[in-house]
């Protein structure tokens, strides 16, 4: 008999982000504590959560454990008859109950024990206490005092039932049972529930369960207004919320006055309100928020949610007005007052070296200037007051203040790309000052010692890294790359790193690919992109894969004969004519080729190489009893496997044959 | 709703956690920066014995000064802290129900409890909690603290940090805290205009840096000076002997040892320092230093105090 099972742990609010990895670890660790037990074979396992409650419900846990037989082995048949009562004796049966069994070593006392299924409810009472302390949260907490358990948010009550039974335990001196709680303020506090009707009484209770039911009703709710798409903002609002009910408010078109990015940040990030466009796409002087209630039927949270809006805007409003009295030109001496990081100084002196780099990278006069003002609005009190703003604030008060359009778009774009999925800068001097910021985090980081090690990045070197990576790529940027790590090795290694996320994640090509032209080289980023591109092109065409093959055949004979190429000439008198004189024949066509054709075509003529190749592996015996012979076949597979290798190693292609 | 005006809204409150047994402290009479860094804070945090205090506390923050324009931002704002050690499991409920005790009727509301955790390196201490937010408002900080003057805490205090202009103005629907009705005829801008007024014009514009660092360094040497001198009378127990059934002379000597004067002149060190740094007179090279040098003195300061309570104890079991 099986029994449907369903485990509550209410909490205090859980931040929002946290909940979604905490379930799917929940799962993990659950499935793996059925598994480990026996009793998790066709269990279904489903999660979801509030921001109190972490919810897991399975199906068909078994009643209890199968039975299970274990052959005990004891003393030989020849051993004294008191080892053989001692072995009977710590089993707690009589020696008569053993059995002699023949085994491979020779014949034994044994022993068939019979060990009975224990019962799943004993077994979920026993481990479920350690299961739940066990789930991972970034920032743990603990609360019933100093070596108390710790959980993200204290633990206020648990319910956990199999079948309609209790399945008791404690934590941090919670008993579990079947009592839930409601919505903390239109809900019950104290709900007695059955694992079939815990929805619908939570539901009763103005809990909706279901983070995919929240997320539709608000979806529903505003389907009539045209929002600014935001996914991030409805996730969070989705874990913010037990019963989410979404209302529209307005402000004063004056506000309208601000920059929209200023305007949206103060919805977004300041108060989790959607923006509202009109039906040209621009912002519109309203905003949604989402409740955590069922409804304002007399508007008073919708008034509340507009004034304190009002009284936001105000703010940024007085900050846009106060900061345009000092231009950015004149808050570059300012910058000494700012940290960039205690080691390397302040922003004064990471705008300067900044501008070095600039210089270094032939950046014309707007790049330059760029450089300069790029860090300026750390000193504004809007950028104070909204730091997500930073270089996008800069920009706007350089294009109020005059500064010529290649200025103030590179001073806007300067951190770009924040993502990978972010695109970069929008023009060459943004490109320049966003790769020179970008490049001196990472060489002045790794200098001090500061290298990302696992999950700890502080100074997100990652992101950084990946940014210059997509610069360059995107960019079309032919820049040489280890010159601008500044000859750090790890900083290499560090970087080469990214550039394979970036070929193998970003833009999804084959791993083998990847690594098969990263090891003609990466200096030349954009390069490396057109023969990756190139290699993906012609890798399904019929005597590619086959060549690939080949070269790894190469390789491997190289490797054998421990020859790595002696600097000698191929001595064409000493070639067999046939199929070794054919080959080189048309190796040194192919390379005539090859040396002026751009790499899709070349590629392919590489390609052409193949029936050649085969032809040779197939007749020739590279090594032959002429050492001067076996020398020269030698050193003709080297040049074929080295001329060819600035563009990829063909041996790291994986392939079939 | 029940719009009362300013100190009725206060007398509420303090009435509200009285009849849930707190001691009502008054105001403590230096400046701080947050009611946290009050002793009754600070140190009552510290150590196993349970307190449960509420008080309403003024705190500077001189960079927030606007010379009494900006209808939000103040120089000192007032905060009711709320101390609860250790923290009750229905902590959130009764909470919830001193707004209730304010005439906040929270089923005509949107209240949601969003992540905020609070760190102060200058007193080395954190916890974890949200900002409360109402309709969109932050009304209240909510923390459980973790660690204080780098101290794992034995029993984990809930700390409420009521605003309490921010409340008052969402109740009297003002938007502009200086036309909070403060009571007796008076506004909030007849009470404190002029405070805010002319400590602006103090902070950014006449305070001398020369003398404030100096006071800076008299309060700071003052302070360390008192700390070496407890650690002198430490050591001077030898504590790998076993204590003597009856306390000898030093351990009254520590007991009245005036610890809280010293972290008076730490208070004063906090505050100088955010007075300098308002004024834009630290470089980038001071402020981590002299932040380091703060939070050594509060650090020094909280470890001394769990030593010296842990005679206190002593002698109440003795």
């Amino acid at each position: 008999m099986s029994l449907p099972f369903l485990l509550e742990i209410g909490t205090e609010e859980i931040p929002d982000w946290m909940i979604p990895p905490a379930l799917e670890n929940l799962r993990e660790l659950f499935l793996d504590l059925l598994a480990k037990n026996g009793v998790g074979q066709g269990v279904t396992v489903r999660i979801d959560a509030t921001p109190r409650r972490l919810l897991l419900h399975a199906d068909r846990i078994p009643e209890r454990q199968n039975d299970a037989e274990e052959l005990v082995s004891g003393p030989p048949k020849a051993a004294p008859q008191n080892a053989v009562a001692g072995f009977a004796r710590k089993l707690g049966i009589a020696a008569e109950q053993l059995e002699v069994r023949a085994t491979s070593k020779g014949e034994y006392y044994t022993y068939l024990k019979k060990i009975a299924g224990r019962p799943s409810l004993d077994i979920l009472a026993e481990t479920l206490p350690d299961l739940v302390l066990k789930i991972y949260f970034p920032k743990a907490m603990y609360w019933t005092g100093k070596n108390g358990p710790r959980f993200i948010r204290p633990i206020r009550w648990i319910v956990a039932l199999l079948g309609s039974d209790v399945v008791p335990f404690e934590i941090a001196g919670v008993k579990s049972g079947n009592v839930t709680s409601g919505h903390r303020i239109l809900g019950a506090a104290r709900i007695k529930v059955t694992v079939e009707k815990y929805e619908q009484q939570l539901q009763d209770a103005v809990v909706i369960l279901s983070a995919s039911e929240r997320r539709k009703k608000i979806e529903q709710e505003v389907r009539t207004v045209r929002l600014k798409p935001d996914p991030g903002l409805l996730d969070t609002l989705v874990y913010l919320t037990e019963y989410p009910t979404a209302i529209q408010g307005s402000f004063d078109p004056e506000f309208l006055k601000l920059p929209a990015e200023v305007l949206i940040t103060v919805m977004r990030h300041h108060q989790k309100y959607f923006s509202v466009e009109d039906g040209h796409g621009k912002l519109a002087p309203k905003f949604v928020a989402v409740m955590n209630t069922n409804a304002d039927p007399e508007g008073l949270v919708r008034r509340g949610h507009e004034r304190v809006l009002r009284a936001r805007f105000n703010d940024a409003k007085f900050f846009w007005e106060t900061d345009q009295r000092k231009k950015l030109e004149d808050r570059v001496a300012d910058l000494a007052h700012v940290t960039f990081q205690a080691k390397l100084g302040s922003y004064l002196e990471k705008a300067e070296r900044m501008v070095a780099l600039v210089k270094e990278l032939h950046g014309d006069h707007a790049a330059i200037r760029a450089a300069k003002l790029s860090k300026c609005d750390l000193t504004t009190e809007l950028v104070k007051e909204f730091t997500e703003l930073q270089g996008v604030v800069g920009g706007l008060y350089a294009h109020e203040q005059g500064e010529p359009e290649e200025v103030w778009q590179a001073i806007y774009d300067h951190y770009k790309p924040v993502s990978m999925e972010d695109s970069i800068p929008r023009n060459p001097a943004g490109e320049l000052v966003s790769l020179a910021d970008k490049l001196d985090t990472l060489r002045g980081c790794f200098r001090i010692g500061m290298i990302p090690t696992g999950s700890r990045d502080p100074f997100a070197l990652r992101r950084a890294a990946q940014g210059v990576v997509k610069i360059l790529v995107e960019g079309e940027l032919r820049l040489p790359f280890r010159k601008l790590l500044g000859g750090d090795t790890r900083l290499e290694e560090f970087v080469l790193d990214r550039i394979r996320y970036y070929f193998k994640d970003v833009r999804n090509f084959p791993y083998d690919e990847v690594n098969a032209v990263l090891a003609g080289g990466w200096d030349d980023v954009v390069d490396a992109a057109e023969r990756l591109v190139a290699i993906h092109d012609v890798r399904p065409t019929e005597n590619f894969g086959p060549l690939a093959a080949s070269f790894k055949r190469i390789q491997n004979i190289l490797k054998q004969a421990h020859f790595a190429g002696d600097g000698s000439q191929i001595d064409a008198a000493l070639l067999e004519p046939g199929p070794e004189k054919d080959l080189y024949e048309e190796f040194e066509r192919v390379r005539g080729l090859v040396a002026n054709q751009p790499y899709r075509p070349a590629l392919e003529s590489i390609a052409s190489l193949r029936p050649k190749v085969d032809l040779f592996f197939d007749k020739v015996l590279v090594n032959a009893p002429d050492a001067r012979i076996r020398q020269n076949r030698l050193t003709l597979l080297h040049r074929l496997l080295a001329e060819f290798s600035s563009i990829a190693d063909f041996s790291e292609i994986v392939t079939n044959t | 709703m029940d719009s009362g005006s300013y100190q009725e809204l206060i007398f509420k409150l303090k009435k509200y956690w009285s009849d849930r047994d707190c001691i009502i402290q008054e105001p403590y009479d230096l400046e701080v920066g947050a009611g946290t860094m009050c002793p009754e804070t600070f140190l009552r945090v510290l150590g196993p014995k349970p307190y449960r205090v509420a008080y309403v506390q003024p705190s500077r923050r001189p960079a927030d000064g606007r010379y009494g324009e900006n209808p939000h931002r103040l120089y000192k704002h007032m905060q009711l802290q709320v101390v609860l050690k250790p923290s009750p499991d229905d902590v959130i409920d009764q909470y919830l129900g001193s707004l209730g005790a304010i005439g906040i009727d929270l089923r005509q509301h949107d209240i949601k409890f969003e992540e905020d955790n609070w760190e102060s390196p200058t007193l080395g201490a954190w916890g974890v909690g949200w900002q409360v937010m109402l309709d969109g408002l932050e009304i209240t900080q909510f923390t459980y603290f973790q660690q204080c003057g780098g101290i794992d805490l034995d029993l984990v205090p809930a700390e409420l940090t009521y605003g309490l202009e921010r409340i008052a103005a969402f109740l009297q629907v003002k938007d502009s805290v200086y036309d909070i009705e403060w009571g007796g005829g008076a506004t909030y801008r007849d009470v404190r205009f002029e405070d805010e007024l002319q400590n602006s014009v103090y902070n950014f514009e006449l305070a001398d840096v020369a003398t404030l660092w100096k006071l800076f360094d008299l309060h700071e040497g003052e302070a360390a000076r008192l700390l070496n001198q407890y650690r002198k009378l430490t050591a001077s127990l030898n504590p790998a002997e076993p204590r003597p059934t009856e306390s000898g002379p030093s351990d009254a000597e520590k007991q009245r040892f005036p610890l809280l004067p010293t972290y008076e002149h730490v208070l004063k060190c906090s505050h100088l320092f955010n007075t300098l740094d308002s004024r834009g007179a630290i470089s980038v090279t001071e402020r981590v230093a002299v932040i380091g040098r703060v939070r050594n003195l509060a650090v020094g300061l909280a470890g001394a105090w769990v030593d010296q309570h842990g005679v206190v104890a002593a002698e109440a079991v003795g």
